[in-house]
């Protein structure tokens, strides 16, 4: 993978724009194949996230990202070429029970396949955005990703602040200043059961929250 | 360089020298000084030198460049004030257009208003119209949990980040009768102020024993405040000739700027206690962040400012 032209631009542009103060505790940036998961209140989420990393981590590290949001005109333009987006298929309220459009399993398959073999991968477990006061339960998809690498290494980073500045619903930013946290790295131990697991990440990534 | 005058640039020179002969004092005390536990003070009172050099270069380039370029320097200032400042205060959902008008229509319509010289809006546009504004803004907006705490927290923050600040600039504006270009008189204030912070805090250091006010501002003391208010005076009173001032009047006016830039830092120390932290960001190395730095000229500004223009302004 190569870093897009505009890539620089953007990290710097989305640095500016957030004030992000990035912290790294217990934890370094470490050029190893990871999935970066984060609290979800923005859609500025990811770019600030994807910005914070170092520029040749960043040009290897690709979003997740809701297909039915990114896949529209300039948006997804920007998130196809530019962050090389994994647009995945989610289920909305409407659907669920309609075994249809958002299939799990294609996801799983289709992060896999972005991952290759040293692709990084930014993920928001919640599935959704949330107000910002609470972090929701986890979906399945960060075990399943798990399971099927065995060894992943997961990189909690938590996101205060970019509620504030775009939260959901609106569609100005106001600035304010944003802090994102970087906790220490952990793995799915063999025979972990999924509910254990799903909550041993969440309660990594709230741990970060007022460190 | 239409912009310069030989006052100025005596100024400039007086900074330069200043500058370089702090460089020279942060290198001999790093060098002579071994004791671990002055180690941190050294290493941070170097850092707040380095930030100086910078600051100074950013603000004597605008000054060279005009009314424009001191514009633009202090709306930025104010919007990363204002950031700072909502940041560190307890914000709502609801807020968030009425912060939107606050940051993007209120400061560089308040900025404009001194480029286009029109003091009679500038001088009424946040105090009146943005204070009657943001409460209406906040109703439509229709949250009432916490509604005056919410709408004063948002008018005092336009007050002293944007309103306040952007009375240093606002001295451009005044047409003194023989005095010539009023940026000088902007540098004077700037000068004043800001070595009055320094000097504070170069003989709190050297002798600080008997705390002021421990609990809003540990790092104040009695002797830092009387040591620095006099050097500053004694300093504003020996650049009488780059300002309209007699002598005796620049001393009185440089009394009246340190004291002000004092009321500031305790008043904006005051808001962090409050809210459980240090420093109000840490955009300025040794420093904090911008309201760390500008605290004092908040204060000081818009009464010297008036001082001018009541005295001086026919």
């Amino acid at each position: 993978m190569r870093a897009h032209p505009l890539a620089g631009i953007i990290a710097g542009a989305a640095r500016l724009i957030s004030g992000v103060n990035v912290r790294w505790v217990d934890s370094e940036p470490d050029a190893r194949q990871t999935v970066y998961f984060a609290n979800h209140t923005s859609h500025l989420d990811f770019v600030v996230l994807w910005s914070s990393l170092p520029a040749e981590i960043r040009a290897r590290t690709r979003p997740v990202a809701a297909q039915d949001y990114w896949e529209k005109g300039l948006r997804q333009a920007v998130a196809v070429n530019v962050f090389q987006a994994v647009l995945v298929a989610r289920r909305t309220a409407r659907q669920e029970g309609q075994a249809s459009s958002g299939d799990p399993k294609q996801a799983i398959e289709q992060m896999l396949d972005a991952m290759g073999s040293d692709n990084s991968l930014i993920l928001f477990p919640e599935g959704t955005r949330g107000t910002g006061e609470e972090v929701a339960a986890f979906k399945s998809g960060l075990y399943y990703l798990c399971q099927r690498r065995p060894g992943l290494r997961l990189v909690p980073g938590y996101l205060n602040n970019l509620n504030r500045i775009l939260p959901k619903g609106e569609f100005l930013p106001v600035p304010f200043i944003s802090r994102l946290t970087f906790g220490p790295a952990l793995t799915l131990a063999p025979d972990e059961p999924k509910p254990a697991f799903l909550t041993r990440a969440r309660e990594a990534l709230c741990r970060l929250r007022s460190i | 360089m239409k912009n310069l005058d030989s006052q100025l640039v005596w100024a400039f020179a007086g900074v330069l020298g200043l500058l370089a002969l702090s460089s020279l004092i942060g290198v001999v005390l790093k060098a002579v000084i071994r004791k671990p536990e002055a180690q941190g003070t050294i290493s941070n009172l170097n850092a707040r030198i380095g930030a100086w050099w910078i600051m100074s270069a950013i603000f004597a380039l605008t000054l060279v460049i005009g009314p424009i370029g001191s514009l633009v320097l202090f709306g930025l200032m104010s919007l990363l004030a204002l950031r700072e400042y909502v940041t560190l205060l307890p914000t709502r959902r609801a807020d968030h257009r009425t912060l939107f008008w606050a940051f993007f229509i209120f400061t560089p319509l308040q900025y404009f208003l001194i480029g286009i010289q029109w003091y009679g809006m500038f001088a009424i546009l946040i105090p009146v119209f943005a204070f009657l504004f943001v409460p209406a803004r906040l109703a439509i907006a229709g949250d009432t949990e916490a509604f005056l705490e919410r709408a004063s927290t948002i008018q005092w923050g336009l007050m002293i980040c944007v309103y306040c600040l952007s009375y240093t600039p606002a001295l451009l504006m005044l047409q003194i009768p023989g005095y010539g270009r009023p940026a000088k008189l902007m540098l004077y204030l700037v000068l004043v102020d800001q070595l009055s912070d320094v000097m504070q805090y170069v003989w709190g250091k050297m002798l600080g024993r008997h705390k002021i006010a421990p609990v809003v501002s540990p790092n104040k003391t009695w002797e830092g405040f009387v040591g620095g208010v006099l050097s500053a005076t004694a300093i504003g009173t020996a650049l009488w000739w780059m300002t309209p001032f007699t002598p005796a009047v620049a001393a009185a006016v440089s009394l009246a700027i340190t004291l002000m830039g004092f009321a500031g830092g305790l008043t904006m120390s005051a808001i962090k206690r409050d809210r459980g932290v240090k420093d109000y960001g840490t955009l300025i190395k040794g420093h904090g962040g911008i309201l760390d730095r500008m605290d004092s000229m908040c204060f000081a500004a818009p009464i010297f400012f008036h001082i001018v223009r009541y005295f001086y302004v026919r």
